[in-house]
């Protein structure tokens, strides 16, 4: 079941790789496609940023403003099979996942490798979520899925752990809801930095500069859409990671080790993550604030989930035995 | 975006009287520590100021990593210890971050929550002159009935979608509804707020009337201790607590029971206690990792275990004394190593006169699983074939300097100095369970047996119940805040006569409409556009 856990993670990681290659396809193809011309007509962005939350809570996207019909070019026919690769990575990844927590007969997050891979399945299954409630951000596939791939990747290569029971500390039903909220909130957040990178490059792009990082936005949706669907993503992850981070690891920490806050390097960069996320969504709130500084900041959020994801399992020691890295 | 609450534009600051400037600089000050700006400085800050606490060892974590760090850079540690990097969360340039963050956070949530309170009880303002100037609105909707009537059933519609209404009458007969929604986000950023204040004031309370302390207990009736500071190996009180405040309690280890994997991790450990509360009578419970011993005041946490292996040691003059002794592990199976010191050994029952030169200790290992391969540490942390490995040392032990030393090892600068002297040879001896070990003097050391010992942490913190309520409030205002949106709609209703060439009126009415989000609300124009259709037709 180990063995057939990890080739499943390798086909995963295969089928992303493919995915984006199919999505730097389309996008070189992107012109005569549909999305990248809804992304760049004003009115169609306009009604994409109508829709509300970001995952179940997403409306229809209205249709009753009138799409004229287009022959569907190579592009949108690239873009679709991108999202079927993409669809059938996301499958492989939670069979990956699944058969890895029946060969350990636990849930798989009894360690940073099992941990890092609960993460990156719960971006790309919210990514997946997003592409098909709004395919007009499809173009954003190829830097979700080359953000999974390096993920993965690193996760392969630097933490892989053979399976292995859980030590009784994580023995405990607050366990699995402190850690599936924090995966959950994380994989969210994590995701939520591929709009946000796009959307500083497409800002950069309306605004004129031609250079090379911005020459990537002439494809992809509106800024103030990618702007928005940046802020719904954090919007979303906040308050689970706070309930994760902030609220039952202590819970669960309490119970086990006696104190609800220790400041052990995990828990003080999961502090660090959420006052740096807080400070995002205060920087969103302030109108003297500009969107592009305050994206900026989302970013610096994700690094610190980086740090918390792989750094500090690797420089620090703490009691958060899951931290090791094999 | 979020849209700030726009409050009303200061009035025209009254002509300078005699300005006084430090009135004048206070106020400033003041207005520019709640701004938002300085808020996410001061946001921005504390994060930055955490990350030393993760990078150098801290104290109140991991003393041992500390020292450790002092024998790796002798240099740069005093300095570190100087700037507090070994204490960062307790250092006071850490609190006086956050200390700023939540005076700045008092100064900006008082002023906003009366605000809220004045808005929540002030109605609905009324609609403005020219509607057409708001970013949602619709012209000439045509309603029969009169604009009274229209207007009631236009405020009852909205009032069924949770809006707060206010009907007004013009002067000529034209009638306003005004509506206004949204008020929770509000009331939940503010609950998140002042949440935050509720979280720090219980983490400064426990801090302060909170205390904790450690305690190895070795099982036996003969082992028990009762809720006192000398009882235990290291203990915090916080500055409000006096050791005579401590609750009344007693604990003995009766049972302690370790199961563990084939590979040697530990699968479950549970712990069995006899406890006698107030002088009460004995109860016995039991507690695990994740499930500790609740007391009237205090809580258990069952850290860890190991085993005491008990000596018993018959000295020239045939007295025998038997010592329980917890050897501490030094790897995840349980090899552990310890000390049996013997100072009353060897007192000539005749004379009663002790020579320390006769004092007995013994150093060395304790392996629960010796492995078959003969080496000095343990195969499996459960004992399936226990084995000491002992060094025997006679002399002094250093014991009546007054210097208290480790009870885990010998005391080294005895040994350097030829006073406590090696009277086993360089090779440990092996002892098996019951085996008895004749030293070169006759003297005699049994192994009778061991028993366990589990590592016990025992806190109380009486803000706990005042956090997790507010940890919980602070997450329920922090969602009602980031789903909610602030709105106004208003309707302006016309009798139908109004409207130049057309036919005389029957009575009906013409309705104008206008929809302002007050915050980011991409919804928004389906709403307004659902709220119009709905007083097109007249009904809900
Ligand atoms: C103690 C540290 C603080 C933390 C962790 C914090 C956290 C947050 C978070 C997460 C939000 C976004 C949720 C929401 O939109 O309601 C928020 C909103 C807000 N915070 Fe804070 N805050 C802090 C201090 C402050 C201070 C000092 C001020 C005032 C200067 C302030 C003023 C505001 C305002 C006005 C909003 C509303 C933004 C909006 O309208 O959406 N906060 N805060």
């Amino acid at each position: 079941m180990a063995e057939l856990s990890n080739q499943l993670m390798a086909a995963a990681v295969l089928a992303y790789l493919f995915a984006m290659v199919a999505y730097a396809g389309e996008y070189a193809f992107g012109k005569r496609s549909r999305v990248g011309r809804a992304a760049v007509r004003p009115v169609e962005a306009k009604q994409l940023v109508g829709a509300g939350g970001p995952v179940a809570a997403v409306p229809p996207v209205p249709d009753d403003v009138p799409v004229p019909p287009v022959k569907r070019g190579r592009g949108e026919l690239i873009g679709m099979i991108a999202v079927g690769i993409n669809v059938l990575a996301v499958l492989l990844h939670l069979g990956g996942l699944v058969t890895r927590g029946v060969a350990a007969d636990r849930m798989p997050w009894g360690n940073m490798y099992e941990y890092i891979l609960s993460t990156t399945f719960i971006a790309s299954a919210v990514w997946i979520g997003v592409v098909l409630a709004r395919p007009a951000v499809r173009h954003l596939g190829l830097f979700a899925s080359l953000a999974l791939v390096v993920m993965l990747g690193a996760a392969t290569m630097i933490a892989y752990t053979p399976v292995g029971p859980l030590v009784p500390a994580l023995n405990s039903y607050w366990f699995i809801i402190h850690v599936s909220t924090i995966i959950i909130g994380s994989g969210i957040f994590l995701i939520g930095a591929v709009p946000a990178v796009m959307f500083l490059i497409r800002n950069g792009y309306e605004e004129g500069k031609r250079k090379f990082p911005y020459t990537l936005g002439k494809h992809v949706p509106a800024a103030v859409t990618l702007e928005r669907l940046t802020f719904r993503l954090h919007a979303f992850a906040f308050p689970l990671f706070t309930f994760g981070a902030l609220i039952a690891g202590p819970i669960w920490a309490e119970a086990s080790w006696g104190r609800y806050w220790g400041w052990d390097p995990k828990e003080v960069w999961a502090f660090i993550s959420w006052v740096v996320y807080a400070g995002y969504l205060h920087a969103r709130a302030t109108p003297s604030v500009k969107r592009t500084v305050a994206t900026w900041i989302a970013l610096l959020g994700f690094l610190t989930m980086l740090m918390n994801l792989f750094g500090v399992n690797l420089f620090f020691e703490g009691l958060h035995s899951y931290a090791n890295a094999g | 975006m979020t849209v700030v609450e726009e409050r009303p534009a200061p009035p025209a600051s009254p002509p300078p009287r005699r300005t006084n400037r430090v009135w004048a600089l206070l106020r400033n000050s003041w207005r520019q520590l709640t701004s938002m700006r300085t808020a996410l400085v001061l946001l921005f800050l504390l994060a930055v100021a955490a990350i030393p606490g993760s990078v150098f060892p801290q104290r109140s974590v991991n003393a041992e990593r500390v020292t450790r760090y002092y024998q790796e850079h002798p240099d740069l540690a005093p300095v570190l210890e100087r700037l507090g990097g070994f204490e960062v969360y307790a250092s006071p340039w850490f609190a006086s971050i956050y200390l700023l963050l939540f005076t700045s956070l008092i100064g900006c949530v008082v002023p906003r929550l009366i605000d809220h309170v004045r808005a929540l009880r002030m109605a609905p303002p009324d609609a403005p002159k020219r509607m057409e100037r708001l970013p949602q609105h619709a012209e000439d909707l045509a309603r029969t009935g009169a604009p009274a009537e229209v207007a009631a059933g236009l405020a009852a519609d909205l009032r069924r979608r949770r809006f707060r209404t206010k009907v007004r009458e013009r002067e000529d007969g034209v009638w306003t509804v005004s509506a206004e929604k949204g008020f929770l986000k509000e009331t939940g950023n503010l609950l998140f707020h002042f949440s935050l204040l509720a979280v720090l004031i219980g983490v400064g309370f426990g801090h302060w009337y909170g205390w904790h302390a450690n305690r190895l207990l070795v099982g036996g009736a003969d082992q028990g201790f009762c809720n006192t500071l000398t009882q235990y190996d290291d203990s915090t009180l916080g500055p409000r607590v006096h050791a005579a405040d401590l609750p009344i309690f007693c604990l003995e280890l009766s049972d302690f029971d370790a199961t563990f994997q084939s590979t040697g991790q530990p699968k479950t450990f549970m712990a069995t206690v006899q406890v006698t509360q107030d002088n009460g009578p004995a109860e016995t419970r039991k507690f695990t990792v994740n499930d500790p011993l609740r007391l009237d005041d205090a809580n258990v946490y069952l850290l860890g275990h190991g085993y005491a292996p008990i000596l018993k040691f018959t000295d020239r003059h045939g007295v025998s004394q038997t010592k329980v002794v917890p050897f501490l592990p030094i790897d995840g199976m349980q090899t552990s190593e310890g000390v049996a010191q013997f100072p009353d050994a060897n007192i000539d029952p005749k004379t009663d006169k002790r020579d320390p030169a006769l004092q007995v200790g013994f150093e060395g290992r304790y392996l629960p699983t010796s492995p078959t391969d003969g080496s000095a540490t343990s195969a499996f942390p459960a004992e399936n074939n226990p084995m000491l490995y002992l060094t025997a040392y006679r002399g002094d032990l250093g014991l009546d300097v007054g210097t208290p030393g480790s009870v885990y090892s010998l005391d080294q600068g005895q040994i350097a100095s030829g006073e406590l002297k090696n009277v086993s040879g360089t090779r440990p001896h092996a002892l098996k369970l019951g085996d008895t070990w004749t030293l070169d003097d006759g003297t005699k050391l049994e192994f009778v047996g061991t028993r366990e010992f589990a590592t016990l942490s025992i806190r109380h913190d009486p803000a706990q119940g005042l956090l997790l309520v507010g940890a919980v409030l602070g997450l329920l205002g922090l969602m009602l805040s980031l789903a909610g949106h602030r709105r106004r709609v208003w309707f302006r209703v016309r009798p139908q006569a109004d409207l130049p060439g057309s036919p005389p009126a029957g009575g009906g009415s013409v309705v104008t409409a206008g929809g302002l989000p007050r915050t980011d609300y991409p919804g928004f124009p389906e709403e307004f556009k659902a709220l119009v259709k709905a007083a097109e037709e007249g009904k809900p």
